[in-house]
């Protein structure tokens, strides 16, 4: 009997094809992040200058780079960088976003100051906004997620905070604290249980931001360290051979392209799942 | 001259495609409209009148909804009549709004809430009537002069968040008049409206109906307003015409028990305590397949074996229709 | 009205007040002495000292912070540490890229989404649906640079119809521009057509289902007429913000493909001036792309009073 929900679950969300298959490779793109070492077929930074910039090949699958290190093993080893710091960005966002949402929407008095700090971080454009506290923190792993997280952040505010205000309003809330159940177990059980589908399905979301705005970072120069192979630093230290050899910048930015869009399908299929109004118009 | 009606719908049926399969929400209607007649299609939500209406407007939502049988004549002005639901579109487009015009249950929300009454107005007769800009500004307060708007020389430049429902709902019937047009659908036109204007509303349609000589379809659940506006009465159920007759023979003698049933909630004879309203208690019954014996048994307080096999015919006496196999012994 | 832009007005300022305090205080947890920083590694301490009192650097943080507000209410943005002037004069010669690719790429953008939105919420469903929702969601995950970096390859280096990169020489004709702006506004209009996309699609979904819709069509209206005129114009207003807002995000937010392109714009200063630490020039920077952002919402509050009769009563 309990295995009917799961079942019921999967259905539907794979009712559209489309979102089966990016679920498939995002979750082959992360097998292949987590078992790096097993599965690329050389060493991220084994240097052979012999065989540099070499095209794509029976040797080397998606070619080498400008030091003769093989592509496709660095954009496996660069998803552990770029997703592992997607990561973490949805992880801290989810967490702070949620608390301030709830906080916002719940108390009256908290609302102003806080969507008014809110709309403050959201008037500047995500990418320069980044650059800004990465430049201030300093460029390193950790403080791009940090600059990342205070990026995203807002946006999961405003979701939590917009879904609370109505949640707050429903009459089994109300029931709720006229049987004289604390504030906080409201907000933690039943507020909380209620937010969790529109903010997983920002999480999907902003996953995929933070992928493309860390190469963004990287390839200005602002992000990760740049011997650290990210998808983003790989384009960057590739641009300059791009004329001779294209796929030390197409393959780089392919993989971008293939993890941001399967997460972006996965949320919205998680979207069209979770909210009974689209489920009933399709 | 033609003795044909205006409008004639012959064993119309009506298909949607929903996400549970295909649904017959109309299924073999048959009514009629004379020049100058108001007939009234009553029933309950759900019962395919509205849907009837939009069939006959081409109007169905596409590409869910689609004719699937039967026929919707209509004479146009040329004497010409054509089958309105094989009839091309562009065709049907030229008639829309011209030769037949709708006007519909929301006065709030029917109106474009970002173009000024006259403009909208403006827009049909320019269609329809090829008149100029300025003239068929002209136009548009003349039509608002005409259903009853003061100061339709303002009026006509402002936007319908302005007005009132009841002034909204004559902007729409001027909207619908602008073209003279033979044949008027009016869905509900009043529900939607305080008591006091309905009656204003209503007494107004009949005024321009008769001044014009339109042919009326009058859509309602109000049987009080039936008796007020209509000629004949055509009552439906469950997609299906049950009964049809001159408004003094269906008040009169109403043969189906449906009918009779409505009647009863009339307050009126409620009031009196007559039986019947039972039945509105209970839930219209869903939509199955034709042919699986009368549709409103499963409400019916007469129904007996034979209402529950086989399907029951429409029967025709003089002017009177009824679908109901039990009727001369239950209601002579 | 006025009343309500008033009042908008008002959260605006408080919105650019938070942006300047946030601005301020963050660059304060930046390591490093300022003045220091100012004058290099040669500088002595008492030349440090210094300059702390001309700066007031010396004074207590909160007196730093007031007093620099004054300064940015006048419209000074302090002196750019390694351009050897004034930080308002440094945006301002980095303004025109900037405002033209802005410009460009959001026209190309609203050009190509508005369409392809209508067409897809009119045909709801069907194949041309899927194809333009699919290709938005795509365009939507592409990273700007790298796209740039690809359209350089393909146009300007092999195709050789484009110039690689840059502005063209000082006081070049406007076509020249035109030339050099040509592919970097392709690349964000193609990245930013994808919200107007999904947002002209959701809004025509939402009105073409509304009762005057199906008034028009009940006019005898032709099918065109009741999605552009009747359907659209009622449309308008979700479009016009996601357009506004994708035009203010493009001011500052083009930084990445302003430095593929090698553009002198306002975003190439932010990157040169993070590399070098120029902390005044990121300040001004930012307070003027917020400023920009908050006068952009006002505008488009401004513009809904046009375009929505029910907004100017």
């Amino acid at each position: 009997m309990d295995r009917s929900p799961i079942l019921l679950f999967f259905r539907r969300m794979f009712r559209r094809k489309l979102v089966l298959v990016a679920f498939v490779v995002l979750f082959v793109i992360m097998l292949m992040a987590l078992l790096a070492p097993w599965v690329a077929p050389y060493e991220p930074t084994a240097i052979k200058v012999i065989r540099r910039l070499k095209p794509p090949g029976e040797l080397n699958w998606l070619g080498t780079d400008e030091f003769g290190r093989d592509v496709f093993s660095r954009i496996i080893y660069g998803a552990r960088a770029s997703l592992g710091i997607g990561f973490a960005v949805v992880v801290v966002s989810m967490t702070v976003g949620t608390l301030f949402g709830l906080l916002a929407g719940y108390f009256r008095s908290l609302d102003g100051v806080v969507m008014r700090v809110v709309d403050a971080l959201m008037a500047l454009p995500d990418i320069l906004l980044a650059i800004f506290l990465v430049a201030v923190l300093g460029a390193s792993a950790f403080n791009v997620v940090l600059a990342l997280s205070i990026v995203y952040t807002p946006r999961v505010v405003r979701v939590v905070r917009a879904s609370t205000l109505v949640i707050r309003e429903l009459p089994f809330v109300e029931a709720a604290r006229a049987l004289g159940v604390s504030t906080r177990r409201i907000l933690s059980v039943h507020i909380l249980l209620n937010v969790a589908s529109p903010v997983l399905v920002q999480a999907t979301f902003i996953f995929a931001y933070a992928v493309l705005a860390e190469a963004g970072l990287s390839f200005l120069g602002a992000g990760v360290p740049p011997e650290l192979p990210t998808w983003g630093t790989m384009i960057a230290s590739g641009q300059q051979y791009a004329d001779d050899a294209f796929w030390v910048v197409l393959f780089p930015g392919l993989a971008i392209v293939l993890a941001a869009l399967s997460l972006q399908i996965v949320g919205d299929g998680l979207r069209d799942m979770l909210d009974p109004k689209l489920r009933k118009a399709l | 001259m033609d003795k044909s009606p205006l409008l004639s719908i012959r064993d119309l049926e009506v298909r949607f495609r929903t996400e549970e399969g295909e649904v017959t929400p109309v299924r073999g209607v048959t009514l009629s409209v004379g020049a100058g007649e108001t007939v009234a299609l009553v029933g309950e939500s759900g019962s395919g009148k509205s849907v009837t209406s939009l069939a006959t407007m081409g109007l169905l939502p596409r590409p869910a909804g689609r004719v699937s049988g039967g026929q919707i004549l209509f004479r146009k002005r040329s004497g010409e009549t054509v089958d309105l639901a094989t009839l091309p579109s562009s065709d049907l487009r030229k008639l829309r709004g011209s030769e037949i015009a709708m006007i519909f249950q929301e006065p709030m929300t029917s109106l474009n809430p970002v173009l000024t009454v006259g403009e909208q107005i403006a827009e049909s007769v320019r269609l329809h009537m090829s008149l100029g800009h300025a003239a068929a500004l002209k136009r548009a307060e003349e039509m608002l002069e005409l259903v009853e708007i003061p100061n339709a020389r303002r009026r006509v430049h402002e936007y319908p968040h302005q007005m009132s429902g009841g002034m909204r709902q004559r902007v729409m019937i001027a909207l619908a008049m602008s073209c003279n047009p033979s044949l008027l659908i009016a869905d509900e036109p009043t529900t939607a409206l305080d008591v006091t204007i309905q009656a204003q509303i209503l007494v107004l349609i009949e005024r321009l109906q008769k001044e014009l000589g339109m042919g009326v379809l009058f859509i309602t659940h109000n049987l009080g307003v039936v008796a007020e506006i209509a000629d004949r009465v055509t009552v439906m159920y469950a997609g299906q015409v049950v009964e049809t007759g001159t408004v003094g023979a269906i008040f009169r003698t109403p043969r189906h028990p449906y009918t009779s049933a409505l009647l009863n909630c009339l307050p009126a004879r409620a009031q009196r305590g007559e039986d019947g309203r039972r039945v509105v208690q209970s839930i219209p019954g869903s939509i199955g397949p034709v042919g699986d014996g009368c549709a409103f048994a499963p409400r019916c307080s007469q129904a007996a074996d034979v209402c529950r096999t086989g399907s029951i015919m429409l029967e025709a006496e003089m002017e009177r229709s009824v679908r109901c196999v039990r009727w001369r012994e239950a209601f002579a | 009205m006025w009343l309500k832009l008033g009042r908008r007005l008002g959260s605006l300022l408080i919105v650019m007040f938070l942006v300047a305090a946030m601005v301020f205080f963050l660059t304060r947890l930046a390591p490093g002495d300022p003045a220091a920083l100012m004058l290099g590694d040669q500088a002595t301490a008492e030349d440090i000292a210094r300059l702390r009192q001309v700066y007031g650097l010396d004074k207590p943080i909160l007196v730093q912070f007031v007093l620099w507000l004054k300064e940015i209410a006048t419209g000074n943005l302090g002196q750019s540490i390694f351009l050897q002037r004034p930080v308002v004069q440094a945006i301002a010669e980095r303004a025109e890229p900037t405002f033209f690719l802005a410009l460009f790429s959001v026209s190309v953008a609203a050009l190509v989404g508005i369409p392809a939105g209508i067409v897809s919420a009119v045909w709801r469903g069907r194949l041309v649906d899927q194809i333009v929702s699919g290709l938005a969601m795509l365009a939507a995950n592409i990273p700007s640079f790298w796209l740039g970096l690809i359209f350089i390859q393909l146009f300007a280096v092999r195709l050789g119809w484009f110039p690689v990169a840059g502005y063209g020489e000082p006081g070049a004709p406007f076509l020249d521009r035109l030339m050099h702006l040509a592919l970097p506004a392709t690349v964000l209009g193609i990245v930013n057509s994808a919200l107007i996309v999904r947002f002209t699609r959701a809004s025509m979904l939402d009105v073409l289902s509304d009762d005057y819709v199906r008034t028009a069509r009940s006019k005898g209206v032709s099918e065109v007429r009741v999605v552009l005129r009747h359907a659209f114009g009622n449309a308008l207003v979700p479009i016009i913000t996601v357009v506004g807002l994708t035009a203010a995000l493009l001011v500052g937010g083009a930084i990445v493909t302003e430095t593929v392109f090698g553009l002198p714009g306002i975003g190439n200063l932010v990157v040169s001036a993070v590399l070098r630490r120029d902390y005044p020039v990121i300040q001004g920077a930012l307070i003027v792309v917020a400023a920009i952002y908050v006068l952009i919402n006002l505008l488009i509050d401004i513009i809904y009073t046009f375009v929505d009769p029910r907004v100017r009563y």
